[in-house]
């Protein structure tokens, strides 16, 4: 799964701070009695862009998802933007405010329009008036490139129109860090590189991302470090050109081989 | 150039069709007579029709309207159409119409529950049609304490003082967060207004009514019958209903151990129960429950029954709906920092109501005309007058016209509501 990634990237702005924006310590994980996720250690600095890869079932989606608490961790700790994740509902609601995140699926809602989707938040749980959440929902969709779909409802877009508008409805937040769950696996080749390409763009603004993702040509191109996952064990991590051309571990070797191969 | 190549010269203007693609001739063709099975279909069908229809048309139509007696419609029909034609006797309906809509309300006070009725329409009007001014949702909120003082009339504070315990409500979730949390917030809404009821309201009315006895005539709930009856009951019960059911079904999904237990319990116990049992417990058996010497409105008992049966259903109902959202809705809305009351009434809830809607709309239909149960416990509803008026040696085996009647104000009511959902469910699409 590579998509030539044909633009220039600027990577002027693109600099990792010494700022710690995630820290993960000693995490462990368990479905009932089935241990998805085994000792995981991460830090990531503000300005990091982090490409998590892996077979299915290794525990890649589980981990960011732990980052804002859509699954619970029972060992160790995750300290986001200095807040810890406990069952504090209110350290929770504050992360996930700070947190955006983009899902495989979209996950738009259905019921309302595009412009609605992209206020919602904003003015619900920020408190925004209508009016300026909906200028700052415009700036955003215009950036996504799909003002004039504004007052359509999601059933009416593409799937890679609705991802971009997934990736502005949690822009509308102004979150700090960005989570991205597979966010080119439901999508056409076609679409792909259109979301692929907003989601560059907000890398070269510095946005902190983690994004699980099988597309490494963005690996290669836009992450500073690269995760590799299996069995729920993070198994090698380095920066993207040691990683795709010396990979260490034997098993990363065979998943490279399998899946740049084609 | 061979002899193959063509080049058109000049384009063909537009024929009209045959005569068979257009109009009645088409339309014919296509619906009714479009194989051999369909064809003899429409002619049974046909017949059929006309066999009921030359039944019942010369029987509504070779009717007497203004005899006083059921001898004196046969000597009508006999005489006007002939011996031996029978025809219905509408007289019945035209002498006892008002009795079959109000019961036995005081006739000079009919004036109130028709416009009770009419401020229905308004007070539902704007949950009914986003286009309706949101500042009448105002007038929605006083409508049902409004409604019971000009049905039942009496001193104007008991409504009044009723209604503060709603502001009351209001107040606590409004004010009440920011001291004790949503949680506390929430329980508090409910526990405060039901305080202020039973505690202080009584004295409170006893006060104001020795300072300013302000009132209308009243009517007791026994002098109440008829399709108003059906229709106190019957929107109460829907209007009741949802919310409670809504509440329910939450509360079924719930977390939390006991909350869940308490709703599955009161779901699953009330739905295993035949609303007439629900219906002699709410007549006979809550006196024995009660304080001696309270005295609890026979209507009101049925009320909180019916609501009660209702809303288990609609529970279930609404159960339906919630468990058709995808997961990634619920996820969505997490991920986007909305807390569980913002994410149910802004995300899950929409979407889960409006799967739902053709169920809902079906149980207020059961839920209305399951309401002439209330016949079997002695109130007199249409179904009861039904079976008392023949009971009138003047009316004595009278039975045809008066059903007629009422199955008529039924299906006003009930097809209005099924034609509401269609376009409710037309207008709530979104192209998903």
């Amino acid at each position: 799964m590579v998509t030539e990634i044909e633009r220039e990237i600027d990577r002027s702005k693109m600099q990792v701070s010494d700022e710690v924006a995630i820290q993960i310590t000693n995490m462990n994980k368990w479905y009932g009695a089935f241990h998805v996720l085994k000792d995981i250690n991460l830090t990531v600095n503000r300005g990091e862009r982090i490409v998590v890869c892996g077979p299915s079932g290794s525990g890649k989606s589980t981990l960011i998802r732990c980052i804002n608490r859509l699954e619970v961790h029972q060992e160790g700790s995750i300290i986001v933007d200095g807040t810890e994740l406990s069952s504090d509902l209110k350290n929770i609601d504050k992360i996930r405010s700070e947190v955006g995140m983009c899902f495989q699926h979209f996950n738009l809602f259905p019921h309302l329009t595009i412009l609605e989707n992209c206020t919602l938040a904003p003015i619900w749980v920020r408190n925004v008036p209508k009016k300026e959440a909906e200028e700052t929902a415009m700036h955003f969709l215009e950036k996504v490139k799909i003002p004039e779909q504004a007052d359509k409802y999601p059933g009416q877009l593409s799937g890679g129109q609705q991802q971009r508008v997934a990736i502005a409805r949690s822009l509308c937040m102004k979150p700090r860090i960005m989570l991205f769950d597979e966010p080119t696996s439901a999508l056409d080749p076609e679409m792909i590189s259109e979301v692929l390409d907003t989601m560059i763009e907000l890398a070269e603004e510095g946005m902190t991302m983690i994004v699980v993702t099988h597309e490494m040509g963005f690996a290669r191109k836009v992450a500073n470090r690269v995760i590799f996952m299996d069995a729920g064990q993070i198994v090698e991590e380095n920066e993207p050109e040691q990683f795709f051309t010396n990979p260490q571990s034997e098993r990363t070797q065979l998943f490279l081989s399998q899946i740049l191969g084609h | 150039m061979s002899d193959q190549s063509y080049v058109r010269t000049e384009m063909l203007g537009e024929k009209p069709p045959p005569s068979s693609q257009v109009g009645v001739v088409k339309w014919v063709m296509e619906n009714l007579f479009s194989s051999i099975p369909n064809a003899i279909m429409t002619i049974v069908s046909v017949w059929v029709v006309y066999y009921i229809l030359s039944g019942i048309l010369p029987w509504a139509f070779q009717s007497s309207w203004n005899a006083t007696s059921l001898h004196g419609c046969r000597a009508y029909i006999a005489e006007t159409y002939g011996e031996g034609v029978e025809g219905a006797c509408w007289s019945v309906i035209n002498e006892r119409w008002k009795q079959l809509l109000f019961g036995f309300y005081p006739k000079e006070l009919y004036w109130r529950p028709v416009v009770t009725l009419a401020l229905m329409f308004v007070a539902i009007s704007p949950v009914l049609f986003t286009s309706v001014p949101r500042k009448v949702m105002l007038f929605s909120v006083i409508y049902p304490f409004l409604a019971f003082w000009l049905l039942w009339g009496g001193s104007i504070w008991l409504p009044i003082v009723a209604f503060l315990g709603l502001v009351i409500a209001y107040l606590a979730i409004v004010y009440l967060p920011a001291l004790v949390g949503s949680l506390g917030a929430t329980i508090g809404a409910g526990v405060l207004p039901i305080l202020f009821w039973i505690v202080i309201a009584g004295p409170i009315i006893d006060g104001l009514n020795g300072i300013a006895p302000i009132g209308i005539e009243g009517v007791d709930s026994d002098q109440m019958g008829g399709f108003m009856i059906s229709i106190i009951i019957g929107v109460s019960g829907i209007a009741l209903s949802l919310p409670i059911g809504i509440l329910l079904a939450l509360g079924r999904q719930s977390p939390l151990f006991i909350v869940k237990t308490i709703c599955v319990g009161f779901i699953e116990f009330i739905r295993g129960v035949p609303l007439i049992t629900l219906l002699f417990v709410a007549s006979v058996l809550l006196n024995y429950f009660l304080p001696p010497g309270t005295n609890f409105d026979l209507i009101l008992r049925v009320i909180i029954m019916v609501t009660f049966f209702a809303a288990a259903y609609m529970a279930e109902v609404i159960r339906g709906g919630l468990a058709a959202l995808p997961k990634g809705q619920y996820e969505a809305a997490d991920a986007l920092g909305l807390d569980y009351w913002k994410a149910t009434r802004l995300i899950i809830m929409p979407q889960a109501l409006k799967i739902s809607i053709p169920n809902i709309v079906s149980n207020f239909i059961g839920l209305f005309k399951d309401t002439t149960l209330v016949s079997i416990i002695g109130l007199l509803d249409p179904m009861g007058l039904a079976r008392a008026i023949p009971a009138d040696q003047n009316w004595n085996g009278i039975v045809w016209e008066i059903y007629v009647f009422i199955a008529l104000l039924f299906w006003i009511f009930t097809f209005s509501m099924s034609r509401y959902s269609m376009y409710l469910e037309r207008k709530l699409a979104t192209g998903h």
